[in-house]
């Protein structure tokens, strides 16, 4: 029992702690080691365009194999990182980047959760203030029995100023 | 005005339902083409096992062409090919091959003794060179390029006798009055 729950930790552990293993092959490796570096990190952030949602880095297909031999002959003919990002973006769009740009169009994507989580808080926030002003006027009231039972039942009774409120409003529809 | 705001979560879900729904219709691999409207790019490839001529960005100028991309690995391009090849016969539109990733030489040049050359000329782009020029994600693909070198449209999958009639077909004749 004890064995078991160790290797279930063991294996749980090792699948978090673990990176996809990079499919980059040996003879794709450049000498210089800066380089290689470099050739990694652009290859992590480019998209392997026939698997959807890998990077070329831990791709076996054969499109992400001649992308990272591109980007690696890009590299050693000194172009910046940011210069072959840019020419595949230019060929395959945003699609290509793993991660995707902050522009206008994207707004939605970046923003979206967030605005909805707001919304959803701004909701309950207001919810319960409103179930709160509610309370203390009944909670005095003459029926306090009734509304410790089915406390959402009863409304609270109008205030002066409501009724007056009320009136002018009947007067108004009634016109 | 409040109880409209209760309606608000509903309405979200309806929204965004709706995109969820036109999701299913979409198809994740068809990437819109970054290329049309703009040049052709550039290439230069070497010819195919047998021919003693390539096929370079510079042979487009000029005149109205499909550049196709195929492979003799490919299915899809198969299915295709009698299609190509009827285009050829006609003289509708001068066809332009890259035979992308061969696993072995010779291989395309096989291929298309096999079941016929619809093709001016063939370029041969074992190391996807071209391919990720053009923004290739897969075989066949067919670019139409005006006399100007500039890609005017994209056809991903194989061309079928509707896609033809549909789209190509009146979209090259208006490009050959241009």
């Amino acid at each position: 029992m004890i064995s078991r729950l160790l290797s279930a930790l063991i294996l749980g552990a090792a699948l978090f702690s673990s990176q996809p293993a990079a499919a980059v092959e040996p003879n794709e490796i450049l000498a210089d080691p800066a380089l290689e570096h470099r050739a990694r990190e652009v290859g992590k952030a480019l998209r392997c365009v026939v698997c959807q949602n890998q990077a070329i880095d831990d791709s076996n297909s054969e499109l992400a194999r001649d992308m990272r031999i591109l980007v690696r002959e890009r590299i050693v003919a000194g172009e910046s990182d940011q210069e072959i990002i840019e020419y595949m973006v230019s060929r395959y769009g945003d699609y290509v980047l793993l991660d995707p740009p902050f522009k206008g169009t994207t707004y939605v994507l970046w923003f979206g959760p967030a605005l909805i989580v707001l919304i959803g808080v701004v909701s309950v926030v207001m919810f319960y203030r409103r179930r709160q002003d509610a309370a203390p006027a009944t909670a005095g009231g003459a029926q306090a029995e009734t509304v410790a039972e089915e406390p959402e039942a009863t409304p609270a009774p109008l205030s002066a100023e409501e009724k007056k409120r009320l009136d002018a409003l009947m007067k108004e529809s009634g016109e | 005005m409040k109880r409209v705001l209760y309606l608000l979560p509903l309405l979200i879900l309806f929204v965004l339902g709706g995109f969820f729904l036109k999701g299913f219709d979409l198809n994740p691999r068809e990437l819109p083409s970054m290329l049309t409207g703009k040049p052709v790019p550039e290439f230069d490839l070497a010819p195919i096992e047998g021919r003693d001529r390539g096929f370079a960005s510079t042979d487009l100028l000029g005149q109205v062409t499909l550049v196709n991309i195929f492979g003799s690995w490919c299915v899809a391009c198969q299915a295709e090919h009698p299609f190509l090849v009827r285009i050829k016969k006609q003289g509708l539109v001068p066809i332009y091959g890259i035979d992308w990733r061969e696993r072995e030489p010779g291989a395309g040049a096989r291929w298309l003794e096999r079941y016929g050359d619809p093709y001016t000329l063939v370029g041969d782009d074992p190391e996807s060179k071209a391919a990720i020029a053009f923004g290739v994600t897969g075989a066949p693909e067919s670019f139409l390029v005006d006399k100007q070198g500039v890609v005017r449209y994209k056809h991903i999958g194989p061309i079928t006798p509707e896609v033809w009639d549909d789209t190509l077909w009146p979209l090259i004749q208006e490009l050959k009055k241009q």
